[in-house]
C-alpha cells in the first residue's frame, strides 16, 4: 500500500467517536466609531510600523531614505531605479534599499497590509529590501480578519502575505529589534488608488 | 472568564514583575515614532535588567533505554538562579501580556469555542480534508508527497533535494522537523541546513534542541548567546549586546539565503477548500526561506488541515495573541501555489498522529496549534526550562504528546505537572490537557515495561515542586488551582504533587494547605 493509501486508511479507521458538525462563523463587531483608519494606523504603530497619513511618495521618500541608493517600486506613484519586471533571480535584488508597492487592503484589528504576489512582482523584494514603503487605500481597510478572510484574494493568488510592522525578534532576553531578517522598517503611507490606474 | 487570572500591578498598571531585582529602567530595546517602547512579537511588556553571566545549564541528560530524568536537570536549572529567573519573568509575561489580549477581545471564549469545534470537525473527517487538500494543491501545481512517519519525510525531502543537485537548504522553524531528526539525516547525508530564525540558529549553532516551541532560545541569556556566536560565527566574544548579536546574525545568515538551492517551510495551518498552507512569523524567515531559491518544500503533519479559509479568520485571531499576547505575528503568508519560475512541494506526515486519533482519551490533542501557551503559564515548566524534559516538545502539550513517541524514554514525564489545570484554561482551541497529563499517568502506571517504582514516580515532580519558594509564586498565580483539582486525586498516588513529603526528600516545611490558608491563595504573600 502506498504511502497515501496507508495515512488515509488509518485515519479513516481511527476516526474519533461523535458527531462534529462544522460550525457556521459568526461575524463578530468591531467597535470603531470615527472610522477605520484611526484605528488601522494605531495598531500599526503598535506592531513597529509607521503609519504617513498622506502626502506626495518623492517627498516621504527624501525625507525618511535620504540614503537610499537603490529604490524597487511596483507602483505608478513612483519611479524607482530598479526595474523588478526585469529580474532574472530573486537574489539579484539583495542590495535593494527601499521597496515601495501598494497592498490589497489593510486589516484595522491588527494594523496589517495584504501584499499579494501581482502586487510584488517579485516576492523576495518585500523581505530583501532594507525598507518597505507599503501604499493603502484609505478605503481599503477591512474592520477585522475575520472580514479579512471573506475577501476574494485568498482564492485567487498563489501567494500573499500579512505585513505587520516589519521583521522582528526578540529571541534574545525578550529585547526587541527591528530588521530580523527581512525589512528593518515598515511604512504604510495613505493614499487613495489612482482612478483609472 | 477561563484562563484568566488578576496578576498585581505595579504604579504604571502594567503587571508587576515577578522577580523585582529584574527590574530596569529601558532594556535598548526598539521604539515607536512617538518615542514609546514598543512590546509586539515576544518582547517583554517591561525592561528587564540582564543578569550577570552564569554557566549555562544544559537539559536532560539522555541514555539509551533509560527514562528522561526530568527532576535531575530541574535541579541544575533552579540551581542557575540566574538563568531560572529570567526564564520564569519572560514566560510569565508572555502569559500576562496573552491575558491583556484575551481582555481586549470580548469574542475570545466564542472563539476558543469555534476554534476547539473546527478542529474536532476536521479530525473526525480528516480523511476527506486530506484528499481535497490535495487535490486542491496538486491543480495548483504542488507536488504534494505522504510520509508515514519521520525516516520517510526525510527520505522524501532528500530525494527531492537530490534531484535538483541542492547542496544547502535553508529552513524556518518548524516542529515538525525537529520530531523528525530531519537536521541529523540532513547531516548525514552531506546536506547543509541553515536554520533562519534567530532563536532556532542559536539552537542550531549551539547544538541544542529548541527549549520552548515559540521562542526556542528562551532559556538562555545574551551571555550564553555571545559564547556561542564567538565560538561559531567569529563574533565578538566581549560583545553581548543584544543588536550587535542579533545584527551579526542577520550579516551572516544573507549570504547564506542568497546562495541557498532550496528553501524549507513548516506551516501552521493547512486549508482543504483551496490547497493553501499558511505559515506565521515574526522575523520574515519563512518568506525568505520560501521566496529566494527556486525550491520550496514544505512539510505540514497531517493535524494542521481546517477546512475553509474563512476558518483562518478564527485561528489566527488566537495564534499569536495566545502565543506572544501580540494580536498577529509579524508575517502571516498564504502559499497556494509555487510562483512563475519556481517549484513547491508538500510533504503530508503522520508520525503517529493517525494512531492518537483513534485513542479516545488522548486524540483531541491533535487540535494543538503550537501556540505555547500551556508552556508560559506551566509554574513546572516556567522554573524548570524545556530542556529539562529531554524531548522534542516539554511542558504540559510535551506531557501528553511526548509518551506517545517514547513511551519508556517520557514515562516520567506527566508527573511534572501540578495538574492545577491552568494550561487547559489558556488553551485556545481548549484542549483538557491535565485531564489528559492525568489519564497518562494512569496508562503509564499500568504499563508494566516501564520499570518504574512509584516512589520513582513521585519523585519525578518532586523537585521543583518542593521547593516552598518556587512553588509559591506558581500557585499565587494559579487560578483557583485547589478548584481544580478535585479530592480523589489529592490523596492519589498518581498525583505526586500532592504527596507532600511522603517520598519527597526536599518536603516543604510548610505544606501547600497551610500555606494556602495563611495567604489567602497566594494574594497575600508576594512572590
Ligand atoms: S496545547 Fe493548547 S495551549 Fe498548548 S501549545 Fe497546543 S494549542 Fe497552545
Amino acid at each position: 500500500m502506498s504511502a497515501r493509501d496507508a495515512i488515509l486508511a488509518a485515519v479513516r479507521a481511527n476516526r474519533p467517536q461523535g458527531d462534529h458538525p462544522l460550525p457556521e462563523l459568526p461575524i463578530f463587531p468591531f467597535a470603531a466609531e470615527g472610522g477605520l483608519v484611526e484605528p488601522f494606523l494605531r495598531n500599526l504603530e503598535a506592531m513597529g510600523g509607521h503609519g504617513v497619513e498622506g502626502g506626495d511618495i518623492e517627498g516621504i521618500l527624501r525625507a525618511q531614505f535620504p540614503q537610499a541608493n537603490v529604490i524597487a517600486s511596483a507602483v505608478p506613484e513612483y519611479r524607482g531605479n530598479r526595474d523588478l519586471a526585469q529580474v532574472s533571480a530573486p537574489n539579484d535584488l539583495a542590495d535593494v534599499d527601499v521597496a515601495i508597492v501598494r497592498a490589497e487592503f489593510g486589516v484595522a484589528e491588527t494594523g496589517s497590509v495584504l501584499l499579494p504576489d501581482t502586487a510584488l512582482t517579485v516576492n523576495a523584494v518585500a523581505y530583501l529590501a532594507q525598507h518597505l514603503v507599503v501604499l493603502l487605500a484609505p478605503d481599503a481597510i477591512v474592520p477585522t480578519l475575520q472580514e479579512a478572510y471573506r475577501r476574494p484574494e485568498f482564492h485567487r493568488h498563489r501567494y500573499a502575505s500579512f505585513h505587520t510592522g516589519p521583521s522582528a525578534t526578540a529571541d534574545i532576553e525578550g529585547v526587541l529589534i527591528h530588521g530580523a531578517q527581512g525589512v528593518r522598517s515598515l511604512s504604510v503611507v495613505m493614499c487613495p488608488l489612482k482612478t483609472g490606474s | 472568564m477561563s484562563g484568566s487570572e488578576e496578576p498585581r500591578r505595579a504604579e504604571d498598571g502594567l503587571p508587576a514583575l515577578l522577580h523585582e531585582d529584574l527590574h530596569t529602567a529601558d532594556d535598548g530595546g526598539a521604539r515607536g515614532s512617538g518615542g514609546e517602547r514598543l512590546s509586539h512579537g515576544e518582547a517583554t511588556s517591561r525592561p528587564l535588567q540582564p543578569p550577570a553571566p552564569e554557566p549555562q545549564p544544559r537539559g536532560a541528560k539522555l541514555y539509551h533505554r533509560k527514562p528522561v530524568d526530568h527532576n535531575e536537570a530541574a535541579q541544575r536549572f533552579i540551581d542557575a538562579p540566574r538563568h531560572a529567573k529570567m526564564h520564569d519573568e519572560r514566560l510569565w509575561d508572555l502569559r500576562q501580556k496573552r491575558d491583556g489580549q484575551m481582555h481586549g477581545l470580548p469574542e475570545w471564549e466564542d472563539l476558543r469555542e469555534l476554534a476547539s469545534t473546527i478542529k474536532q470537525h476536521t479530525l473526525s473527517n480528516l480523511g476527506d480534508y486530506l484528499e481535497q487538500f490535495e487535490s486542491q494543491a496538486k491543480a495548483n501545481g504542488i507536488h504534494v508527497h505522504w510520509a508515514r512517519d519521520g525516516a520517510e519525510h526525510n527520505r522524501i525531502v532528500h530525494g527531492i533535494l537530490a534531484d535538483h543537485g541542492a547542496r544547502r537548504l535553508i529552513k524556518s522553524k518548524s516542529m515538525l522537523t525537529e520530531e523528525v531528526g530531519f537536521r541529523d539525516y540532513m547531516a548525514s547525508v552531506g546536506i547543509e541546513v541553515v536554520e533562519t530564525d534567530l532563536g532556532e540558529r542559536i539552537q542550531q549553532l549551539d547544538e541544542e534542541a529548541p527549549s520552548h516551541i515559540v521562542v526556542p532560545a528562551v532559556h538562555k541569556l545574551r551571555s550564553d548567546v555571545a559564547d556561542v556566536f564567538a565560538r561559531e560565527l567569529g563574533t565578538d566574544p566581549a560583545n553581548d549586546d543584544v543588536h550587535y548579536l542579533a545584527e551579526q546574525q542577520r550579516e551572516k545568515t544573507r549570504p547564506l539565503i542568497l546562495e541557498a538551492d532550496a528553501g524549507m517551510t513548516g506551516a501552521n495551518f493547512a486549508v482543504a477548500e483551496t490547497g493553501t498552507f499558511v505559515v506565521c512569523t515574526n522575523e520574515g524567515n519563512a518568506d525568505l526561506s520560501a521566496n529566494v531559491p527556486p525550491l520550496h518544500i514544505a512539510s505540514i503533519g497531517i493535524e494542521k488541515l481546517i477546512p475553509r479559509i474563512t476558518d483562518l479568520g478564527v485561528f489566527i485571531r488566537l495564534l499569536s495573541r495566545s502565543a506572544l499576547g501580540s494580536p498577529i505575528t509579524q508575517y502571516t503568508s498564504h502559499f497556494r501555489g509555487p510562483r512563475d519560475g519556481g517549484e513547491m512541494h508538500i510533504v503530508l506526515v503522520d508520525n503517529g498522529r493517525s494512531a492518537r486519533l483513534g485513542e479516545p482519551e488522548f486524540w483531541q490533542s491533535l487540535k494543538c496549534i503550537r501556540c505555547g501557551a500551556c508552556m508560559n503559564t506551566c509554574p513546572v515548566y516556567r522554573r524548570s526550562g524545556g530542556l529539562s524534559y529531554g524531548a522534542t516538545y516539554s511542558g504540559p502539550i510535551g506531557l501528553i504528546l511526548d509518551p506517545s513517541f517514547d513511551r519508556r524514554r517520557y514515562s516520567s514525564l506527566p508527573f511534572a505537572s501540578t495538574l492545577n489545570g491552568s494550561c487547559t484554561n489558556v488553551c485556545p482551541v481548549k484542549i483538557n490537557i491535565h485531564e489528559q497529563i492525568f489519564a497518562w499517568r494512569k496508562v503509564l502506571a499500568e504499563s508494566h515495561d516501564i520499570g518504574w517504582s512509584k516512589q520513582a514516580m513521585m519523585k519525578a515532580a518532586g523537585t521543583v515542586l518542593s521547593h516552598p519558594t518556587l512553588y509559591r509564586a506558581s500557585i499565587a498565580t494559579a487560578e483557583g488551582a485547589l478548584k481544580l483539582l478535585p479530592d480523589f486525586m489529592v490523596a492519589n498516588p498518581l498525583n505526586s504533587w500532592t504527596a507532600r513529603g511522603r517520598a519527597m526528600p526536599d518536603a516543604p516545611k510548610e505544606t501547600f494547605h497551610q500555606w494556602y490558608e495563611r495567604t489567602n491563595g497566594g494574594k497575600e504573600e508576594p512572590s
